[in-house]
C-alpha cells in the first residue's frame, strides 16, 4: 500500500542526492523520509476519521446516555469505548470528571472513560498503524478498552468516595441521573465538515514537530545501532523490563508523539513489544501534569490509588503481550 | 450595549488560543466587550461545561472544547 512512498524516498536519497546504498547516512535520510510521509499521511486520515465520529458522538451525548441507560456491569466497557472515540485534553479532565459525577455515573465508571480517553486516541491510533502495523494496533486498542474496562471495574469495587475532596463530595451527594437540556446541533455534514477539518489541522500542525524529531532520532538509531543490540539487555524472559519501562514512562507525557517512532526502532532492535506496548501506554495514559490536575478534584491518596491500579494493569498486559505474541 | 465574554478554561495552551482569538477579533472589528478569563475549576463547573475551552457570550454558552476561528467568533458577536 506504501510501496509508492519507499519509491520516493529511493528516488530522492539514491538518485537525487546521489547517495550509495548500504551508507548509514543513506539509509538513516531513506528511513526518515518514508517513515514521516507514510506516518503524516495516516495521523491525516485516523485524526479526521475520529473527527466526524466526534461531531456527532460530543461528549455530552455521552455522558447523558451513561447517565441514563442501564447497562448490567457493561458501563465500564461501554464508558471504554465512548472513551476511544472522544478526544482527550488533559485540561477537560477536571470538569468531565465533575460533570460525569454530577450526572450519577458512578465512579468507576467515569474512571474507565478517564483511562481508555487519552490511552486510545486518534494520534496514537495513526502512530501506530504507521509504525506497528494493523494488527499491532487492533492488539492495542483492545487492550487499551480492556485496561479501561477492568481498572474502572476495580476502582469501582474499592470504594474510593470517600477520597474525594469536600466539594466534590458535595456535587456527589447532589447527584441527578436526570437529563441535562442538551440540543443537538441539527448541523449537516456540510457545515459540520469546516470545523472539523478546522481540529484536523491544528491537532496535526501541534504535533508534527515532535513526530518528526521522533522520526529523525530513530532515523539515526535505526542507521547505526546493530540488530539484535538490546536483546543482550532486554530480553522477555528479564521479569524486571516491564515494570521498570511502565514506571520510567510516567513522567514523559508531551512527548508521546515524538517517543512512539523511538520505541518502534528500539522494537525492530530487538525490544520485546510487550514491554514496549507496557512504556506506551505509560506515556500516553498516564502523566504527572494529569495527576496535578486532577487534585483539585481528587486527595493524593485517591490519585496514588488511581495511578497504582493503571500501572499495575499495564504491567500485566505487558507481561501477557510477551507471552502471547 | 457592551457584550460581556467570558473564556472557560483551566489555563491550558487551547484555552489561551481561544483568548488570543477572542481579543483579535474585538479589537480588529471595534466591539464593545468585555473579555473575563474564569479559570476556577468550580466557577466552570457552574456553567455545567465538560469540555474546556468553552466561550461564553451573554451568559449564553456558544462554543465548547475547540477553538474557533476569528470569522465564526465575528459572526457569534453580531
Amino acid at each position: 500500500m506504501f510501496d509508492w512512498i519507499q519509491n520516493i524516498a529511493d528516488w530522492f536519497v539514491y538518485e537525487v542526492l546521489n547517495l550509495d546504498r548500504g551508507q548509514h547516512l543513506a539509509e538513516a535520510l531513506n528511513f526518515f523520509i518514508y517513515d514521516s510521509t507514510k506516518i503524516l499521511i495516516l495521523l491525516f486520515v485516523v485524526i479526521f476519521f475520529m473527527g466526524i465520529v466526534n461531531s456527532y458522538f460530543p461528549i455530552d451525548k455521552v455522558k447523558n446516555y451513561l447517565s441514563r441507560k442501564k447497562l448490567y456491569g457493561l458501563e465500564y466497557l461501554v464508558a471504554s469505548l465512548f472513551g476511544v472515540v472522544t478526544p482527550f485534553c488533559s485540561c477537560s479532565s477536571v470538569p468531565l470528571f465533575i460533570g460525569f459525577v454530577r450526572g450519577g455515573i458512578p465512579l468507576g465508571v467515569t474512571f474507565s472513560f478517564l483511562i481508555t480517553s487519552p490511552l486510545v486516541n486518534e494520534v496514537a491510533i495513526g502512530l501506530f498503524v504507521g509504525l506497528f502495523g494493523i494488527k499491532t494496533t487492533i492488539i492495542y486498542v483492545i487492550s487499551g478498552v480492556l485496561l479501561g474496562t477492568v481498572s474502572g471495574a476495580i476502582l469501582q469495587k474499592l470504594k474510593l468516595e470517600s477520597f474525594l475532596t469536600p466539594w466534590v463530595k458535595e456535587v456527589l451527594a447532589n447527584a441527578q441521573r436526570d437529563q441535562d437540556i442538551f440540543q443537538e446541533e441539527k448541523q449537516p455534514f456540510k457545515q459540520r465538515l469546516p470545523i472539523i477539518w478546522a481540529e484536523v489541522i491544528k491537532i496535526l500542525k501541534g504535533i508534527i514537530p515532535y513526530v518528526l524529531v521522533g522520526i529523525a532520532i530513530g532515523g539515526l538509531m535505526h542507521g547505526y545501532i546493530p540488530e539484535g543490540f538490546f536483546e543482550k539487555y532486554m530480553a522477555k524472559d528479564n521479569l524486571f523490563a516491564v515494570p521498570i519501562a511502565t514506571i520510567l514512562a510516567i513522567p514523559m507525557y508531551s512527548n508521546a508523539s515524538g517517543i512512539l517512532p523511538v520505541v518502534q526502532v528500539l522494537v525492530a532492535k530487538g525490544i520485546p513489544l510487550g514491554t514496549a506496548i507496557a512504556f506506551m501506554m505509560g506515556v500516553v495514559g498516564l502523566s504527572l501534569p494529569e495527576a496535578m490536575l486532577l487534585k483539585k478534584v481528587m486527595t493524593l491518596k485517591l490519585i496514588a490509588i488511581f495511578f497504582g491500579v493503571v500501572t499495575l494493569c499495564i504491567i500485566i498486559s505487558g507481561y501477557l503481550f510477551n507471552s502471547i505474541l | 450595549m457592551s457584550k460581556s465574554i467570558k473564556i472557560l478554561g483551566t489555563g491550558c495552551s487551547k484555552c489561551q488560543s481561544m483568548t488570543g482569538v477572542v481579543k483579535e477579533v474585538i479589537s480588529e472589528n471595534n466591539i464593545d466587550a468585555t473579555i473575563e478569563k474564569i479559570e476556577d475549576v468550580m466557577e466552570i463547573m457552574k456553567y455545567n461545561v465538560m469540555a474546556t475551552p468553552a466561550l461564553v457570550i451573554d451568559d449564553v454558552i456558544t462554543i465548547k472544547g475547540r477553538i474557533p476561528s476569528k470569522e465564526e467568533v465575528l459572526a457569534l458577536l453580531n
